[in-house]
């Protein structure tokens, strides 16, 4: 019963607060907003058990690139009244590109034959760090060392792009 | 499909949560209401300060972008200090090997730090003493700044980026 | 009583999420929000990966998670910095000011 209510609460808060930051007139408003939608999908990943990525979204997710897009919004927006960002004439279009989107998946959905897993069920007694963390040193080494690569390109490229003159 | 059951410490901070802001709810609204005086809205309340300094312009100014590149270099290095929580956890099993790749791993994030570091992007002190001179923009910051009608002497000198000409 | 939380539960919630992201994107014309929109996209699919995994009783989906949870950070930090050149050169950062390429 506690996983059902807090699944519903969870998935409440993460369509509604979603939808704000697509539709919020304001900027910092729609910003903040998805800092909550991304509290909320931390907490659904909690309940699928899968702790480690629950603590790893609120520190990458609301700790990090939340922190970029507030500095994005802060040092790029205009002053209030210049606030005109939804472009209504988009509404049709966005509605039926989202609704056709929505309706593929849930389509594709009904008509799947679901295979009952024989596995056993993860993270119900023990954490998933471990086994996370065999994966990525042993089967997913390559792409581990890769994504730091991947950071290092993006530190400096981004460094000196903000930057925006040699130096 | 394995029952979900939600891990008990998740269960323990979703209860905190939940309580967290009930009581926060609580004492501004409810208790709020019966102890705060009955002093009519007047246009001082409205302020920030009401007393000391009064507040000029708008909240809207944009800030230098150096504070954007160091969000960047905190962002990144967020998510190292990801990458390396699961390798923590299996360090002790999996022998010296694992310290290899992670050593791997931090050393190419160390180049770019070294990089960051060599182009002054994490100098707070700038290099020379150099102050913000009315009318004068400069490198690295946005050209646009909006002052709000504030004449720029009025804005207090900041320490401005470790200019790199001396590089 | 509420009904059992099934697999299809989550699907559907990561897919009404990717269905609001996607809406925020070909809606919003400031490019902050756009990018806002691409991070919902993100973790709509993260979260379809994280439900599969769950299915199967495997961890390869949240591995996957993982790295992509990375590259999103990774892509928010350039995104924004090209954001700022953007921003440098045109003095806004809504796409109807960046059209130079428009044939």
């Amino acid at each position: 019963m506690g996983v059902q209510i807090a699944f519903w609460l969870f998935a409440i808060l993460v369509a509604g607060t979603a939808l704000y930051a697509a539709v919020a007139p304001k900027i910092v408003h729609a910003a903040f907003s998805l800092m909550a939608t991304f509290f909320g999908v931390a907490g659904i990943y909690a309940i699928l058990g899968s702790d480690f990525l629950a603590v790893t979204q609120v520190l990458v997710y609301v700790g990090g690139i939340m922190v970029l897009i507030v500095f994005g919004v802060l040092l790029t927006d205009r002053v209030p009244e210049e606030y005109k960002v939804v472009a209504p004439r988009r509404w049709l279009p966005a509605l039926i590109a989202g609704g056709l989107c929505f309706a593929a998946i849930a389509g594709a959905l009904k008509s799947t034959v679901w295979p009952i897993s024989s596995s056993t069920p993860l993270g119900d007694a023990t954490s998933t760090v471990e086994g996370i963390g065999r994966s990525l040193l042993t089967d997913y080494l390559i792409p581990f060392e890769f994504a730091s690569i991947l950071l290092l390109v993006v530190l400096v490229g981004a460094a000196r792009l903000a930057r925006g003159q040699v130096r | 499909m394995p029952q979900d059951t939600l891990n008990q410490d998740f269960a323990t901070i979703l209860v905190f949560l939940v309580f967290g802001a009930l009581f926060v709810i609580a004492n501004m609204v409810l208790v709020g209401r019966l102890i705060r005086s009955k002093t009519k809205y007047t246009e001082g309340k409205s302020t920030v300060y009401e007393c000391g300094e009064p507040t000029f312009g708008s909240a809207f100014v944009r800030f230098d972008i150096r504070f954007y590149v160091l969000a960047v270099v905190f962002a990144i290095f967020d998510v190292e200090v990801v990458f390396l929580f699961p390798w923590a956890a299996v360090m002790k099993s999996l022998g010296p090997v694992a310290w290899l790749e992670a050593a791997a791993f931090v050393g190419v994030l160390g180049v770019g730090l070294a990089y960051i570091w060599r182009k002054g992007d994490i100098d707070w002190i700038p290099a020379h003493g150099h102050t913000r001179q009315a009318g004068k923009t400069l490198p690295g910051e946005l050209t646009t700044v909006p002052t709000d009608g504030v004449p720029a002497a009025t804005i207090p000198a900041i320490a401005t980026p470790a200019v790199a000409e001396a590089r | 009583m509420l009904p059992q939380v099934t697999t299809a539960h989550y699907i559907v919630l990561s897919a009404l999420l990717f269905a609001i992201g996607l809406f925020g994107v070909v809606t919003r014309k400031n490019v902050v929000v756009i990018l806002m929109g691409l991070e919902l996209m993100l973790n709509a699919a993260n979260l379809a990966f994280v439900a599969f995994s769950r299915h199967h009783g495997n961890l390869q989906g949240q591995v996957f998670t993982f790295f992509v949870i990375a590259v999103a950070a990774a892509e928010a930090a350039v995104a924004l910095s090209i954001l700022m050149a953007l921003f440098r050169l045109k003095g806004s950062v809504t796409l109807d000011d960046a059209t130079e390429l428009k044939g």
